[in-house]
């Protein structure tokens, strides 16, 4: 199990920001989880078919999309950053 | 070290005063003050909302002023980023740097905004006359940062 988080547009376009996911056994990178998520749905494949940048972390560190997935992590996703 | 994620605002001067008498060895305090502006691409902007991460928001901050650590000899820094509602002429962000000399402050506070600006997870919500819009990241700011890697 891990749980997802999602913010800024993603959220928006998604009506919620925290869920908790049960992990299948092929999903452990941050590239599967994205390909498994896109599966789910119209709005899920505009956001995670590739053509947007999402960005991810891992319990809150920046990470690519060949980072390792495991149980227990927090996993985010949000568009490219915009503070300052 | 000081990093706050904050809605209220701040006082700069006060800020400054708090930084710059830790030690009688800093000869230096650089301070860098964000603003909101009223127009953005080309469109008149009412009001925006800052979103963030909280949790990662606090320790991303930190580790970027933990590189500009390792890269200068700094006395001290104090990073503060509002979030939530903010209307023109707010200010958003302050960044401090106390140093012994004037260099090592000026670089490290570019340092520390260019990756504040590309890696602190806040996103930028914009009222304008068209309604609302979340702001776009741009190459430039992600070529600012690249200059420090090379």
């Amino acid at each position: 199990m891990i749980t997802v988080l999602y913010f800024a547009r993603l959220k928006e376009s998604l009506n919620y920001s925290t869920e908790e996911i049960d992990l299948p056994a092929d999903v452990n990178s941050i590239a599967a989880l994205k390909l498994h998520l896109a599966k789910r749905g119209e709005a899920w494949a505009n956001l995670f078919n590739g053509k947007q940048t999402i960005r991810a972390a891992i319990n809150h560190a920046l990470v690519e999309n060949d980072a390792v997935i495991k149980n227990g992590d927090e996993v985010a996703f949000f568009p490219p950053v915009t503070g300052g | 070290m000081t990093v706050r994620v904050q809605t209220e605002d701040f006082d700069v001067g006060a800020e400054i005063n708090d930084l710059r008498r830790i030690s009688p060895n800093i000869g230096a305090v650089v301070s860098f003050v964000g603003q909101v502006r009223d127009l953005n691409d080309g469109d008149n902007v009412a009001a925006m909302t800052l979103e963030h991460y909280p949790g990662m928001t606090e320790k991303s901050l930190a580790g970027i002023v933990e590189q500009a650590q390792g890269r200068w000899p700094i006395a001290n820094v104090l990073v503060i980023h509002r979030v939530g509602e903010l209307r023109p002429l707010d200010q958003i962000v302050l960044v401090l740097v106390a140093s012994t000399h004037r260099k090592d402050a000026f670089a490290a506070c570019e340092f520390i905004m260019d990756y504040l600006k590309t890696e602190a997870p806040f996103w930028k919500k914009e009222q304008t006359p068209d309604g609302e819009r979340w702001v776009e990241a741009k190459d430039s700011d992600d070529q600012a940062r690249s200059r420090w890697q090379q």
